[in-house]
């Protein structure tokens, strides 16, 4: 139950206060009660039982993926 | 424009070059036995799927901690619940882990349910509110099992039962709070630690502040992990790290998902609906200001007391090692139980029930 998963928003319903949320095929509502950020279609947003948690944060995810990208290249060199 | 997190982005997380690389450098860095230990029972799954397990050098030991919100939930909290589901005119509302936890008589919900207890499986709290409206003749009773990640999805629920004025819709709050239950548990002698996996989506809500005293306090290196193979080897590196420097920290290496301060708005939500109270864990027993219970005006929602039923202090079911297990001073195998009568099919335990269970992780990937 305490699985937390990246999806990406296909479409906002503000009155409703709720996104359509789909990664790999699985469709979900999500309740956007408790996001700090507002996401925008297209962001990824961390799901947990039924909520949106916290959009993904792009830079951050790709700057991760620079650093262990440099300590390869470092060994190869 | 920002290059966009696609799932290529995401997959890049499990690049088996750049995770050869990472645990190359874990074996030529380490410095001697280490022994850690990852809260979170999602962390838990994520190392044994990945097959890190096998991967990494013999001294680093693993153990598994309190994380796992079905295990923790304490016998008391399982009898009082089964009692709920045997009242009158009661529908209760459960994430579906719950269904199969053996209460102290052995029966569970899937067997209440077998006897006409009304029990519906809900995806989200928030479902919950559906069946209340579907049903306004019966009390639906929402179970609220989970950490800092859950607790605020089922305060923002109870919110909008409250403006929807949804009189039947009732909630037993279980939720626990991470950082009092690692504090309970480096105060135990017995309980041997080098350093901490602190869990992600908790720490999506309560940021990095709350885990301070983790280094401060007991001088241990703590590291907010994503749940990725390369999450993990890293926050495995940046404790080696620490361990060379000999200067503990609490770092966060997700920081694409947690912010140094959390989620401001979540835990606005969470203070206004519940207050901090003591609460019972299964193992470690009760834990102070490490519960929420229902605050002020939103107290008339909740299941115990409209409904006159009490949680007991009552003790460990025979045999099962759990309170052991969550404190990582046994690993489940060496239970006496363990996959003799204690297998996911016919679970003693709720370390055996939940998918993210040790136990369960244990008798899926080590066996
Ligand atoms: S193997 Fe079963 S009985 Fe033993 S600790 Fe785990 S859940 Fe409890």
């Amino acid at each position: 139950m305490c699985l937390a998963v990246p999806m990406e928003v296909k479409s906002i319903n503000t009155e409703l206060n709720v996104a359509d949320v789909e990664i790999a095929g699985v469709k979900r509502q999500v309740r956007l009660d408790i996001i700090d950020y507002p996401a925008s279609v297209g962001d990824y947003v961390i799901v947990h039982a039924g909520f949106a948690l916290r959009r993904l944060d792009r830079e951050d995810a790709l700057e991760t993926l620079k650093l262990f990208q440099e300590g390869l290249n470092l060994q190869f060199n | 424009m920002a290059p966009k997190t696609t799932p290529d982005t995401l997959a890049k997380f499990k690049d088996p070059a750049l995770c050869r690389n990472l645990l190359d450098r874990i074996r030529a860095e380490l410095p001697g036995p280490l022994a850690f230990m990852e809260v979170c029972g999602t962390h838990t799954v994520a190392i044994f799927q990945s097959g890190l397990r096998s991967l990494l050098p013999e001294e680093i030991r693993h153990l598994s901690g309190p994380g796992c919100p079905v295990c923790v939930t304490h016998e008391g909290e399982v009898a009082a619940f089964l009692e709920l589901a045997r009242k009158d005119n009661v529908i209760i509302a459960t994430f579906g882990d719950l269904m199969r936890v053996p209460g102290p008589k052995g029966t569970s919900l899937k067997q209440a349910q077998a006897e006409g207890c009304r029990i519906e499986i809900v995806y989200s709290a928030f479902d919950a509110l559906a069946l209340a409206r579907k049903h306004p003749e019966s009390r639906i009773v929402f179970l609220g099992v989970g950490f800092e990640t859950t607790a605020p999805t089922v305060a923002a629920t109870i919110k909008v039962a409250k403006e929807q004025g949804l009189e039947n819709f009732l909630v037993f709050a279980m939720h626990k709070l991470v950082p009092p239950a690692l504090a309970a548990l480096l105060q135990d002698p017995e309980v041997n630690l080098d350093a901490l996996i602190l869990p992600g989506h908790v720490s999506t809500i309560i940021g990095v502040e709350p885990y301070r005293f983790l280094a401060e306090q007991h001088g241990v290196p703590s590291i907010i992990t994503g749940f990725e193979p390369l999450d993990i080897l890293q926050a495995l590196l940046l404790i080696i790290d620490q361990r060379k420097t000999g200067r503990p920290q609490v770092v966060n290496q997700y920081s694409r998902a947690v912010a140094d301060d959390g989620n401001p708005k979540a835990r606005e939500i969470m203070a206004e609906v519940f207050t901090v109270s003591d609460a019972l864990w299964r193992g470690l027993g009760r834990i102070p200001d490490s519960g929420l219970a229902l605050a002020g005006e939103y107290q008339r929602f909740d299941a115990l007391t409209t409904l006159g039923v009490e949680v007991q202090d009552l003790p460990p079911l025979p045999g099962c090692r759990c309170g052991d297990v969550l404190k990582g001073k046994m690993q489940p195998n060496n239970c006496p139980l363990f996959s003799k009568s204690c297998t996911p099919a016919t679970p003693v335990g709720p370390c055996m029930v939940s998918t993210e269970g040790s136990c369960a992780a244990y008798y899926k990937y080590a066996l």
